[in-house]
């Protein structure tokens, strides 16, 4: 059962980084970003290491999107071709 | 989003629930801060993070009152104290070990400190009171780099200013 559900993590966080660099709305990368942060946290817990999940969710997830939308917001949206 | 319209917090008309959900929220979260600051030396957590998750109950702050309101509660000036206070806090208790025991024991031994309890009760307040100077630090760095980032103080200062002029 554990290892089914480390192989759909790490698959998605695969996943979830490709498409986070392919996609061309910048917005849709940040949020990308934000969701690859959390699953990367929720594999830090699976591998008994809730120190180092903590920080990932709360620096990870919380602080740099924060400060990624912040950025975004005095560029623009749309990558260029 | 686009960069004429990008707000500054002003002029956009602001949603009621996003509005009070981030205004009641924010007390939660600093509590949870304080919660995870504390207990650090026992469980998760720590300094570190609980400075990030203080840090971000205070850009949830800027969604709820708008970045120019929220802005100039956090003066650059006071955020530099607060990060230089948090460093003088964690180098002040790890000197105090040594001035205090006269040089016999090390940076940050606790059980030197001078406080009136057991050894090992020591080296628990002094890990909380490092604990607590690293969260000071992070939280007032985090807060800074978010403004820093989301707003240029000098560009609505010159909007006020010609509003003034205009009127």
């Amino acid at each position: 059962m554990i290892p089914l559900i480390d192989l759909i993590l790490l698959s998605l966080i695969v996943l979830l980084a490709i498409a986070a660099i392919t996609v061309r709305d910048l917005l849709s990368a940040i949020m990308l970003l934000s969701a690859y942060s959390f699953l990367m946290a929720m594999v830090w817990v699976q591998m008994h290491s809730v120190d180092v999940a903590f920080t990932e969710a709360a620096v990870g997830a919380g602080a740099s999107t924060a400060f990624l939308i912040a950025a975004l917001s005095r560029t623009v949206r749309w990558e260029k071709k | 989003m686009n960069t004429e319209n990008s707000d500054r917090g002003e002029g956009k008309e602001r949603d009621v629930i996003v509005d009070t959900i981030s205004r009641l929220m924010v007390p939660f979260i600093q509590l949870f801060a304080l919660y995870v600051i504390i207990h650090g030396a026992g469980g998760p957590g720590g300094g570190f993070q609980g400075g990030v998750i203080f840090g971000s109950s205070f850009v949830l702050l800027v969604i709820a009152f708008g970045i120019v309101n929220a802005g100039d509660r956090f003066p650059e000036a006071i955020n530099t104290a607060f990060f230089s206070f948090g460093v003088y806090i964690y180098t002040g208790v790890g000197l105090l070990c040594i001035i205090l025991s006269l040089g016999v024991a090390q940076y940050l031994n606790y059980g030197f400190l001078p406080l009136p309890v057991h050894f090992e009760e020591r080296r628990a307040l002094g890990m909380d009171l490092v604990e607590i100077g690293i969260g000071i630090t992070v939280m007032a760095v985090i807060t800074e780099i978010f403004f820093n980032l989301a707003w240029k103080r000098e560009e609505s200062e010159e909007e006020r200013r010609g509003k003034k002029e205009q009127e």
